[in-house]
């Protein structure tokens, strides 16, 4: 398993824009990829879970990704984390 | 005549006949059905023509007002395919009940869910979740979707309407918006803005058929929507109407023109920002750069301090969007009026006359030095000035210039890149108008904040109501101070703007611009209003 921590700068949180664009980016991979915060855990290929965490700015995630492409997987999500969010 | 009044989301007047949008609210019944396989196979039929009309949306959205509100179709599809919902309904199904009956049912459990989140915006999640399975129940009903059926332009009345239903209609048969509930944020709110129409939202009046037809008249200005108004008013409304309508686009012309009076004297005029997307607004209005970026909405709302990466990207955000356009951002200017627990601020008799703003910073240089940094690092994005609240006295800023260089040296060390960043201070007491000679000779701006210097100087507490009277903002004394300020800045070769309520005040314009008031900061919306001025002095 790989594990990442984050914490969000976009203003306004992982709302629904990039909620949606990040489901699409977990959806790509075989792994089963979670997110961790707010004191919630959702499974990241699923759009409304990921909503329903209602992350913002300034909180802390944890990411993790468990599977045979998770190498792949980590440094994919790690990017996309430091990219849009 | 009726009057109601509601939250203006646009500020213009529309004037027109009423059109009541009733939603056929689709009753959904609770059967029992046979085949439990081919109820089945129905819902999946029709989440697939859900599905096509939703990408129909997004492309006629993408086409009319862009990619940023077709998105929300876009989302609305990936809730369609969502696992969580889709098992939600496929567990009713799995009951033997029919698909109205399952969608509407997850639609519920998912609503409530969303709706008892602590966040506006989540919240209005909620709506699109309903949105979503409405379209859904439409579909296997075999009810058409709803329209306006009407050939003159109406001002459509509604209780509330969803993205889909504001985006379907079609534009140049509407006037206005109208919404019984609904909030600001929502997304009628924000597509009748793009699409430039006066809307008014939560007006919380009895709407209904009996509307229909009637002259109405939506006055985005004074949030009033008036029903049946009589003649004499009607005309009113009708001539600020074509004022509102001339305004504009006699504002709109002054676009991309100087701020110049017609013998030669010029001003700057730039925005006062609260938060990073505020910056599209100035952009958009023309502003030459940012006089006042509010740095609060960083500290507000929140359980503890923003780091320094949080702050530095902020920063760095509005400085990237701004280009070569000057960023005078103001250090935090907090104190016991507003709530932010994690200062752990003490109660006080007088807020206005106690421990904020600069008094804070210069007290715990742990946060100020903290945001120092983030703004020295954004320096290297753009162009950024930095001016201080609250001053009333040289040892405080020459204390702040000590820090400064600390922080610049620390940054150095550390091999951050760093511009030249403009220091400036706030002249908001009249402490520190009356030693603005002395002041001039260490900084690099002065930024006169009238709204404390008119409280200050009058001893008129700004929130009481009953003092509205007395809280002249043109008191000869409060520009006598203004005047001095100037003078003082300019005998030491540095500028002197306004960032104050004042500076938006067109009945001063020219007086500013006789004392020498070398920049003029806004709200966005006022930037075009105040180049106009300008001009016609």
């Amino acid at each position: 398993m790989k594990e990442f921590q984050f914490t969000i700068k976009d203003p306004a949180g992982i709302h629904a824009r990039p909620a949606g664009l990040l489901v699409k980016k977990a959806a790509q991979f075989q792994s089963a990829v979670t997110i961790n915060g707010n004191g919630k855990s959702a499974d990241a290929k699923k759009l409304i879970k990921v909503m329903s965490l209602g992350i913002k700015q300034g909180m802390e995630i944890s990411c993790q990704i468990e599977g045979e492409d998770e190498q792949a997987a980590f440094e994919a999500m790690k990017s996309f984390f430091d990219d849009n969010l | 005549m009726e009057k109601y009044t509601g939250k203006s989301v646009l500020k213009g007047v529309a004037i027109g006949r009423i059109y009541w949008y009733h939603k056929q609210d689709y009753q959904v019944a609770r059967t029992e059905v046979a085949d439990k396989e081919a109820e089945k196979k129905r819902f999946a039929q029709a989440v697939e023509t859900a599905q096509e009309q939703l990408t129909r949306l997004y492309e006629e959205t993408l086409a009319r007002v862009g990619e940023d509100h077709a998105m929300i179709f876009d989302i609305h599809k990936m809730m369609l395919e969502d696992d969580d919902y889709l098992d939600a309904v496929n567990e009713v199904l799995e009951e033997g009940l029919n698909a109205e009956y399952a969608v509407e049912t997850a639609q519920n459990q998912f609503a409530e869910m969303f709706a008892s989140m602590d966040d506006d915006y989540m919240r209005a999640r909620a709506a699109d979740i309903k949105d979503i399975s409405k379209r859904v129940i439409r579909i296997l009903a075999g009810v058409p979707e709803d329209g306006i059926l009407t050939d003159e332009p109406v001002i459509v009345v509604a209780d509330d309407l969803t993205p889909s239903e504001t985006v379907r209609m079609d534009k140049n048969k509407i006037l206005a918006f109208v919404t019984v509930r609904g909030s600001s944020n929502s997304h009628t709110a924000i597509l009748a803005r793009s699409m430039n129409l006066p809307a008014l939202v939560n007006t919380g009046m009895e709407a209904g058929e009996g509307l229909n037809g009637k002259i109405g008249v939506v006055d985005g200005f004074r949030g009033e929507f008036l029903v049946e108004p009589d003649q004499e008013l009607l005309d009113e409304m009708i001539h600020r109407k074509n004022q509102w309508v001339a305004d504009l686009e006699a504002l709109e012309q002054l676009k991309g023109k100087d701020n110049v009076t017609s013998d030669g004297r010029r001003v700057d005029i730039f925005a006062n920002i609260g938060k990073v997307e505020d910056a599209d607004g100035a952009l958009a209005a023309d502003a030459g750069g940012i006089g006042l970026f509010r740095s609060e909405f960083l500290y507000l709302g929140r359980e503890s301090f923003p780091t320094e990466e949080e702050q530095f990207l902020s920063y760095k955000a509005v400085l990237e969007k701004m280009g070569d356009k000057k960023v005078v951002i103001r250090t935090l200017d907090i104190g016991a009026d507003k709530k932010v627990d994690y200062f752990n601020l003490e109660e006080e008799e007088n807020p206005a006359l106690g421990y904020r703003a600069i008094r804070i910073c210069l007290d715990r240089p742990e946060i100020f030095i903290t945001q120092l940094r983030a703004i020295f690092r954004a320096s290297a994005y753009g162009r950024a000035a930095i001016m201080f609240p609250m001053v009333v006295s040289v040892a405080e800023v020459r204390r702040i210039k000590e820090i400064v260089e600390q922080v610049k040296q620390e940054l150095s060390v550390e091999r951050y890149p760093v511009k030249d960043v403009e220091l400036g201070i706030m002249i908001e007491t009249p402490a520190a108008a009356l030693i603005s000679d002395e002041l001039a000779k260490e900084v690099d701006f002065f930024s006169i904040g009238t709204n404390d210097l008119t409280q200050y100087t009058l001893a008129v507490d700004r929130q009481n109501q009953k003092l509205e009277s007395t809280c002249d903002t043109h008191h000869p004394a409060v520009l006598k101070l203004i005047k001095m300020t100037v003078e003082n800045a300019h005998k030491e070769g540095i500028w002197a703007g306004i960032c104050g309520e004042l500076a938006a005040d067109t009945e001063l314009t020219e007086t500013f611009l006789d004392i020498g008031v070398d920049e003029l900061s806004v709200s966005a919306s006022s930037v075009l209003k105040v180049r106009k001025a300008v001009r016609d002095i």
